[in-house]
């Protein structure tokens, strides 16, 4: 299946669950990234039973704490 | 209050511009803007502000200008190593813009003493440097209905958004609680483009400018991604979170507090 992930077409496999695409997707500490589904955050207790389908966009979005100050 | 003909003079190319004019100066001037950092995103927002005329400025930091900043916060130049950040700042909006007020706050901001700080400002700019002070800036703009503009940036990748508390998504709906202590590399470990800063910190001063003057859309509901290398922008629709633990109907977080860093347990994940 096609899903859109930050914008951009990738070919997966189907039935995955946002956990398994985590995976699939080599999302580096996937416990740090927050997950929005077709424009609603899903609930981390939910990525392991969210099956995603064709056509699904999902963001990853990351934490960046840099601000450019002190000694970050 | 009027302008006089130096500030006429000054601020013409935007007072020529048809959603500024006079009025939009002089709203400028009356406004008040809080910065948290002078680093990074703040050394541009804060001289683009200046520069705009907003008439009084705010900075909050406890560090000193250290060399390894001048790579990035153009604020502070090689004669300021040593001096108060602080100090160093409005040594220079001052020099820019004498129309402009600078308060300066030389501490860290925490649950104790933020509200008391932001309260008499109209908009604040999240410039901080870690995670804490993060949270503790969208909680307290929360509490006392202040928009924001929240950005982080670290190697080659940068984002923002501008919050209206209440109104729009916020920074808790993004992520609800503080990455555990270096599960996130910070700047100094994993290194940060220096043109970045000035690019995401310019963005948002131009939030903040737009915010007063009520022009334009702001990135409400809307996180701004740039990746230096790809030189991609990319807007990504945020809706409200339902489950936010600060700004939904059933809030666990009810009131300020210092947020901690858990140390680095990842399997406990932090939503």
């Amino acid at each position: 299946m096609k899903l859109i992930i930050n914008g951009e077409q990738v070919d997966s496999k189907d039935n995955l669950t946002i956990s398994t695409l985590l995976v699939e997707q080599k999302v580096k500490m996937p416990e740090m990234v927050s997950v929005e589904l077709n424009g609603q955050f899903v609930r981390r207790p939910d990525f392991d039973t969210t099956v995603l389908k064709d056509g699904d966009r999902i963001e990853f979005l990351y934490f960046m704490g840099g601000g450019g100050c002190g000694t970050d | 209050m009027g302008l006089t003909e130096r500030q006429i003079e000054r601020y013409s190319r935007q007072i020529i511009l048809e959603k500024i004019g006079g009025v939009g100066q002089e709203k400028l001037l009356a406004s008040k803007v809080l910065i948290v950092g002078a680093g990074g995103l703040g050394s541009p927002a804060a001289l683009y502000l200046a520069a705009a005329g907003v008439g009084t400025i705010g900075i909050v930091d406890s560090d000193k200008v250290d060399l390894t900043n001048l790579q990035r916060q153009i604020i502070h130049y090689t004669n300021d190593i040593g001096l108060e950040k602080v100090k160093s700042a409005n040594n220079k909006l001052r020099a820019l813009n004498p129309d402009v007020t600078v308060r300066t706050y030389q501490t860290r901001l925490a649950a104790e003493n933020i509200a008391g700080i932001i309260r008499d400002y109209d908009f604040v700019i999240d410039g901080s440097d870690n995670f804490p002070a993060k949270f503790l800036v969208n909680d307290a703009c929360f509490f006392e209905k202040i928009a924001f503009s929240h950005a982080g940036i670290l190697r080659f990748d940068g984002q923002l958004i501008t919050v209206l508390p209440d109104k729009s998504t916020c920074y808790r709906c993004i992520f609800h609680s503080p990455p555990p202590v270096g599960a996130v590399p910070s700047c100094s470990q994993a290194g940060v483009f220096g043109v970045l800063a000035g690019v995401i910190g310019s963005l948002q001063a131009t939030e903040a400018i737009k915010y007063l003057l009520g022009i334009g859309e702001l990135l409400t509901n809307t996180l701004l991604t740039y990746n230096v290398l790809t030189m991609e922008f990319r807007k990504v629709k945020l809706n409200r979170n339902p489950n936010c633990p600060l700004c939904s109907k059933n809030p666990t977080v009810t009131e300020l507090k210092n947020e901690v860093q858990p140390v680095c347990d990842l399997k406990r994940g932090v939503r």
